[in-house]
């Protein structure tokens, strides 16, 4: 049964009443916001002058690719976003916009952002941005989101490129450095969304979503996000020794990354009651704190370096 | 339906009129925006903007 009784005559002569607010809702601002930031490092880290015009272009197109993303997303997943309490109020369960709606607003910026970042700046980037949004919209939600436990692993990849389109954008080409940053999101994913999924697996069930807590059961996924949580903080550690980013980030790393393992142990120890619930909680909290703060640490580096070589 | 509104076609509430007014609005914007991006860019790179490696 839907959390929202609203229902569009999807035949019936219709005027929309969806206003500038509902669209821009469609764009996830949040999930937006978290691309932008690991772009801006994935930019910044590039061993390359990029003018600020083309820095603020490539920004912006990745982040409007990533809002059609969204967009097409939710075009796609209206039928199960109203049966979820987190996302039943977005604007197409509402009723605010229609799902073909939606979808024309998602084709539509995908393609302006897909072709001005290749024309204005290099269609490497441009061509990695279309196959992000593809990779997100029609591997991701199309494919796997309603057919495996793995959804999450496998999806995951789509948020973590933005940085190395960022990184093509500014050097025009690939390298070691952005792949690592790819990695670091990659493993980071699971953790944070299969946590989320604990505390939410309600919801999911209704929806028939099959997340991992709802395949196979809260203990087997408490026991995949510690083991993901070790492979995560050895990723986000071993550019350090590997020489690719320096001590800084290599102590921030470990520190943060002790951080994690720790709440990561606590999920999987607690596993009855409201202190349960309360550590997955903290991990999901602490999860979103430790990739910022990560990213973060790289982006204080290069700004440091280049405002103060010598002391650096 | 009586004569009156079928003369006169589809009639907008007033929340309809101004929600399409915000949307056009912003997509004026948008446009505007996007108009600006192509023009600096196209200062900065000046005759490079042609070159682009594939």
């Amino acid at each position: 049964m839907s959390i929202v009784e609203h229902h569009i005559d999807l035949t019936a002569p219709r005027i929309s009443e969806a206003d500038v607010a509902d669209f821009i809702a469609l764009l996830k601002p949040r999930v937006m916001s978290l691309v932008v930031f690991t772009a801006l490092v994935g930019l910044v880290i590039a061993p390359v002058h990029v003018h600020p015009v083309l820095a603020f272009t490539s920004l912006l197109c990745i982040a409007v690719g990533a809002g059609a993303a969204g967009a097409l997303n939710m075009a796609l997943e209206g039928d199960i976003d109203a049966l979820m309490s987190r996302t039943a109020s977005r604007p197409i369960p509402r009723g605010r916009i229609t799902p073909p709606e939606a979808m024309a607003f998602g084709l539509t910026l995908a393609f302006f952002s897909v072709m001005t970042l290749g024309i204005l700046v290099n269609w490497i980037a441009g061509s990695l941005l279309a196959f992000t949004i593809f990779f997100y919209v029609v591997i991701y939600t199309m494919a796997l989101k309603r057919w495996t436990a793995q959804n999450i692993v496998i999806g995951g990849a789509a948020g973590a490129l933005p940085p190395v389109v960022a990184w093509a954008a500014a050097a025009g080409s690939l390298s070691v450095e952005p792949l690592l940053l790819f990695l670091i999101i990659f493993f980071w994913t699971p953790p944070h969304f299969w946590a989320l999924a604990l505390f939410r697996t309600d919801d999911y069930a209704r929806a028939g979503v099959p997340m991992l807590p709802v395949v196979a059961g809260p203990d087997a996924t408490r026991l995949q996000i510690l083991l993901y949580t070790i492979v995560l903080v050895a990723v986000a550690v071993a550019p350090w020794p590997l020489g690719y980013f320096d001590w800084v980030y290599g102590v921030t790393s470990l520190a943060l990354g002790g951080g994690m393992l720790a709440f990561a142990i606590d999920v999987y120890r607690r596993r009855e009651g409201r202190k349960a619930l309360r550590a997955t909680r903290r991990l999901f909290a602490f999860s979103i704190l430790y990739l910022f703060a990560l990213f973060a640490t790289l982006l204080v580096e290069v700004v440091a370096r280049a405002v103060a070589p010598s002391i650096w | 339906m009586d004569d009156k509104q079928e003369r006169n076609g589809i009639v907008l509430t007033e929340a309809q009129k101004k929600s399409r007014r915000q949307r056009s609005i912003a997509i004026a914007l948008a446009l505007g925006v996007l108009v600006v991006l192509f023009f600096a860019v196209t200062m900065v790179k000046g005759p490079a903007v042609l070159v682009r490696p594939i």
